[in-house]
């Protein structure tokens, strides 16, 4: 299957997804345990991730800022900035694309193998509206939340770090926060969150709903969507880049 | 009842399904029995239209089902309920909400009435203590009656089997090859069994078809497979000498030759 073929079937999955639903109860309740699994329970990673990011940050650059004449509180604004830009939007969606898609490709997989996906078609649902529209729709939903609590938390580890190691006071440190900030900048980063909230669940949903075989093809579909995913993550980021600043 | 006209069906060239017709009729356990590979799976999964047969029409109460838009062919859909080879029951909900799911997405009915249904349908396959169990909790056999209460919780009018007996040792085979009949015959569905056991084709199959290699090879009663001529039939159903002389015992007391009521004991001492 070449890869004109794979967009092909990924758009006519998307496609299918937009149907009117059985029961808009129960698809609520679907994209509501969605939210929980995708925004909660990736909630622990994201913050510990995002502290980590802003505490490093602060102290490589830190170490790069040699010259007396730049004053201190530039470092607050590179990490700033970079925590806002790049790595809260980008870093937190690889590292979902994995938690997340894995997720997503593994449990569609397993469902397509064991005949529940074909059980459903059975009873009459339309497998691609109950089964992959509500993950779609609580991505969009929970990542740009994620995103905005990744770039809090990172801004606060470099905070903390900073005070933490005598660096940085957060005195200066929060003067530095507040000098030359872009408000675009957060818009930008949610953009990008959108966009690769789509990606990050799309794309392991499409290699997981159409798995064939067994086991072993469940975890080379995994493998395949979270590599797909992180790949298309650069290359949105590299497209949106361009064209947005 | 459900027809069927010159179905045919390939992958990849090779065909698996070779013009097949048949009548699968209500209130009756119609089997399609036939070796491993002999296009018996995805002659059901053409039924119920989880595959597209590639010519051939399937008629459900005269309704041609390949000539039905979505709207329709959901609709029927809701008509019927279908036991998987492998249960296909969802690993994330227990037993009950397993059952409850079909309700739940297509019934009006208070949660009340919800629940009176499901306790309904759990105790008529016998499983009165498995409610709050999740499938990876309870047996083979269990599953299968947890896939038979759910595939008629909605009342269907057609059920569909596919290998109800597949790892299923013999006793618990009989308890299934049981409800599926007493199903069958109090709801009066039109039920198909896909089945390569020996014992389901004696003791539910009111009308057989034995396919080979694709193509329908025979069709006829449990009755009629006894005395059935065909070679072909014979080397699959009374495949080892235990079989072929059971069958020559049966063909005698049919015929009356023996007593089918003989006492084993008493004809052991003499």
């Amino acid at each position: 299957m070449n890869i004109f073929t794979k967009l092909g079937a990924f758009l006519l999955m998307l496609k299918g997804m937009f149907t009117k639903p059985e029961n808009l109860k129960i698809y609520w309740k679907e994209l509501m345990h969605q939210c929980v699994e995708l925004g909660i329970g990736s909630l622990g990673i994201v913050s510990i991730i995002s502290v980590f990011i802003g505490a490093v940050s602060t102290l490589q650059t830190s170490y790069q800022f040699v010259s007396p004449i730049i004053p201190r509180s530039v470092i607050a604004q590179i990490v700033r900035d970079s925590v806002i830009l790049e790595f809260a939007p980008t870093i937190t969606c690889i590292v979902l694309a994995g938690v997340v898609g894995s997720k997503i490709s593994s449990e569609l997989g397993n469902m397509r193998v064991s005949e529940q996906i074909d059980a459903l078609e059975i009873m009459g649902i339309n497998t691609k509206a109950y089964l992959i529209l509500p993950k779609i729709l609580a991505a969009l939903i929970m990542i740009p939340l994620l995103v905005i609590i990744a770039m809090v938390l990172g801004i606060w580890g470099g905070r903390f770090v900073g005070d933490l190691t005598g660096i940085l006071p957060h005195e200066i440190y929060d003067k530095g926060l507040i000098e030359s900030f872009v408000p675009y900048n957060v818009n930008f980063a949610l953009a990008k969150a959108y966009t690769f909230a789509f990606i990050i669940t799309g794309i392991p949903a499409y290699f997981g709903y159409n798995v064939k075989g067994g086991a072993l093809e469940i975890g080379r579909a995994s493998t395949t969507a979270v590599v797909t995913s992180c790949i298309m993550i650069l290359l949105a980021d590299y497209v949106l880049a361009a064209i947005l600043l | 009842m459900i027809s069927i006209k010159n179905i045919q069906k390939g992958f990849s060239g090779k065909t698996i399904i070779e013009n097949v017709s048949s009548e699968f009729e209500t209130g009756k356990c119609n089997l399609v029995i036939g070796a491993s590979g002999s296009g018996k799976t995805v002659l059901m999964k053409c039924l119920v239209g989880l595959i597209q047969p590639d010519s051939g029409e399937i008629m459900y109460n005269g309704d041609n089902f390949s000539m039905m838009n979505q709207d329709q062919k959901k609709e029927l859909r809701r008509k019927i309920g279908m036991l998987f080879q492998g249960s296909a029951l969802f690993d994330s909900m227990t037993v009950e909400k397993n059952i409850l799911f079909p309700l739940d997405m297509f019934s009006n009915q208070t949660k009340a009435e919800k629940q009176k249904r499901v306790d309904e349908v759990l105790d008529r396959v016998n499983l009165n203590d498995a409610h709050k169990k999740f499938p990876a909790e309870i047996s083979g056999g269990m599953k299968k009656r947890v896939g038979i209460a759910r595939a008629i919780v909605l009342n269907p009018e057609y059920l569909f089997c596919d290998e109800p007996n597949s790892g299923l040792d013999p006793q618990t085979s009989l308890v299934i090859d049981k409800l599926i009949k007493e199903i069958t015959t109090e709801y009066n569905i039109t039920t198909v069994v896909n089945t390569h056991d020996m014992n389901s084709v004696m003791e539910i199959g009111d009308k057989i078809m034995y396919m080979y290699q694709g193509k329908k090879e025979w069709e006829g009663t449990n009755q009629e497979i006894i005395f059935s001529k065909n070679e072909k039939l014979n080397n699959f159903i009374f495949a080892s000498d235990f079989l072929k002389d059971a069958k020559d015992m049966r063909m005698l007391e049919k015929m009356g030759k023996i007593d089918n009521n003989r006492n084993m004991d008493e004809l052991l001492k003499s």
